[in-house]
């Protein structure tokens, strides 16, 4: 069974991001980009699969400008197998991922795709659930476990209110939530054999996908910032002013 | 223009979250909603009393039980001609299954809306709530989660709406529910809390958490957990308040042993009033809490409960 992994270049989990004054977007130049943190979980997991003996192959797959095809480096040094970079410089947005993904899927025909479950740029949480419904797959979405065996998935879910589990159809669909498992980091030797690994170059065209978005930012500003506000000296004046001050409690 | 919300609900009633997707929708015009699984009769009766829905649609049927995405999609695909606009709220259920229908709808769903502008215009948080992204849709249905921390809900009551019950076409087969395993407490649930207070990792281990149960208990407080109390394993997953976790606004919110990342601010930093202690007098925590204690959390605590108990 092939796993296809697809992967993210988002701005550094680490990197505090600013507003453009203009109001047009976030300033990304000169910032740092990595994987998309929920990305590498999923990496993690379609190579343990493969060390296990469940995957034959696991191939990462990047949409974006041609720097993506560093991510996609990222994702063959933990131990993918090869890799796939569409290369675009429009704002990629989801529905437009999914369909590229739901082409590159049909050609390459995997039993299994796994997701993080959202980017942490825009936040959308989507791209998992719209490939699974343009594939007609089952989804198993913000997974913290999963077990293969004869041709289905039971996969545990972390939900608003604890855990659910379910039984699912291969193939299938897998976002990960953040106790999926931890990922690894990439040894010297496997950063060194990863710049020998192929990685296949199209264009969304290529793919038959019409990537103009649907959704266009008009602006985007700050959110009102909160003040900090006044220390207090001891658990007795705290209290008294929630009660008398704040009159929350 | 009238639009469909999907509503989650259990004994009590209309959950929180569906309550506050209502009102989201209610700034766009006529709205129903609608309820699926089996035994429907009281949820049914819950919707139609909500203030500003005209018409309450019921399926009953035992493949949409556990709301899983596959079945609930399908559903909503086939109610989807009659709307302009399909929400539910942001939460695990809203999340799963809203994407689901956007694809096979060929519209690119707006997530997680922090306010509506006009029909085609939302505001959404992007960045972890760093950036206020206004943005407009070109698509002529639109399918939204709604942030329910940014929508005060409708009230439980004072409506009147009609129940229809509608035919459930045949429900796709590929996912089985097998089975749940939620944390039974009797303290309000996260998102729909008056009164948060989480641990940090400052927390040092899982058994510390008790002691913010005597506060809770005193306070109505829902508990909640930084991630990296949740990475370090002191407490599950479904405590996580930040950007990938839940997002709260209650009226007070009480940080102990949490430093104050970016990524937990996200998830909290719309709370009418804060409370940081912390024994780091340079936690960033403090730059957005109202009220702001330095000291140990293993004196303060047992100290703040005893206060309470006190007055």
């Amino acid at each position: 069974m092939k796993i296809l992994v697809p992967v993210k270049r988002v701005v550094d989990y680490n990197v505090k991001v600013r507003v453009k004054t203009d109001g047009s977007g976030i300033e990304t130049a000169g910032v740092k980009m990595s994987m998309n943190p929920f990305d590498e979980i999923a990496v993690e997991e379609a190579v343990r699969l493969k060390e296990k003996g469940v995957a034959t192959e696991v191939i990462a797959v990047s949409l974006g400008v041609a720097q993506c095809a560093e991510t996609i480096r990222t994702a063959l040094a933990m131990g993918a197998d090869r890799g796939i970079l569409v290369e675009s410089d429009a704002d990629l947005q989801p529905l437009a991922v999914a369909k590229m993904l739901k082409a590159i899927a049909d050609q390459e025909q995997p039993g299994l795709i796994i997701l993080g479950k959202q980017a942490i740029d825009d936040d959308m949480s989507a791209t998992g659930q719209m490939l699974a419904a343009l594939l007609g797959w089952s989804q198993g979405t913000f997974a913290s476990k999963l077990e293969i065996a004869g041709g289905q998935m039971t996969v545990t879910r972390e939900v608003d209110g604890g855990l659910e589990t379910v039984e699912l159809t291969l193939p299938s669909i897998v976002t990960t939530d953040l106790r999926l498992n931890e990922p690894r980091y990439a040894s010297l030797p496997n950063i060194m054999k990863a710049r020998k690994k192929p990685i296949a170059n199209m264009k969304p065209a290529d793919l038959g996908v019409d990537p103009t978005p649907r959704l266009t930012t008009i602006k985007v500003s700050e959110p009102p910032k909160r003040k900090a506000g006044q220390k207090v000296g001891s658990i007795a004046e705290l209290v008294s002013k929630l009660k008398t001050e704040a009159k929350v409690i | 223009m009238t639009s469909l919300v999907l509503l989650e609900f259990d004994a009590a009633g209309i959950k929180q979250p569906s309550r506050s997707a209502v009102a989201a929708a209610t700034a766009l015009g006529e709205v129903h909603v609608l309820v699926a699984g089996t035994g429907l009769d009281a949820a049914a009766a819950a919707a139609a009393k909500l203030p500003g829905v005209t018409k309450v649609l019921v399926a009953d049927n035992a493949a949409l039980d556990h709301l899983l995405a596959e079945p609930a999609a399908a559903l909503l695909i086939a109610l989807s001609p009659n709307y302009s606009h399909l929400l539910a709220a942001t939460t695990a259920v809203g999340k799963n299954i809203m994407p689901r229908v956007a694809a096979l709808l060929d519209v690119q769903p707006i997530s997680d809306i922090a306010g509506v502008e006009d029909a085609d215009t939302f505001v959404r948080p992007i960045y972890a709530g760093n950036g206020l992204a206004t943005v407009k849709s070109s698509d002529t249905k639109k399918v939204i989660t709604v942030r329910a921390a940014s929508f005060d809900p409708i009230a439980a009551e004072g409506g009147n709406a009609a129940i229809e019950a509608i035919a459930v076409g045949a429900m796709p087969a590929l996912s089985k529910f097998v089975s749940a395993e939620l944390s039974k407490s009797e303290r309000p649930e996260l998102t729909a809390a008056r009164v948060v207070i989480s641990g940090g990792r400052g927390m040092q281990n899982g058994d510390n958490f008790r002691l913010l149960d005597p506060i809770a208990d005193k306070l109505g407080a829902a508990v909640g957990a930084s991630r990296a109390a949740v990475d370090a394993g002191f407490v599950p997953n479904e405590f996580q308040v930040g950007q990938t976790g839940k997002i709260v606004a209650p009226e007070l919110y009480i940080a102990v042993g949490i430093s104050g990342a970016i990524q937990h601010l996200a998830g909290m930093k719309d709370s009418k009033v804060i409370v940081a202690i912390n024994k780091d007098e340079e936690a960033p925590i403090f730059q957005v809490a109202d009220y702001g204690l330095v000291a140990d959390l293993f004196t303060a605590l047992p100290e703040l409960a005893a206060e309470l108990e006190r007055t």
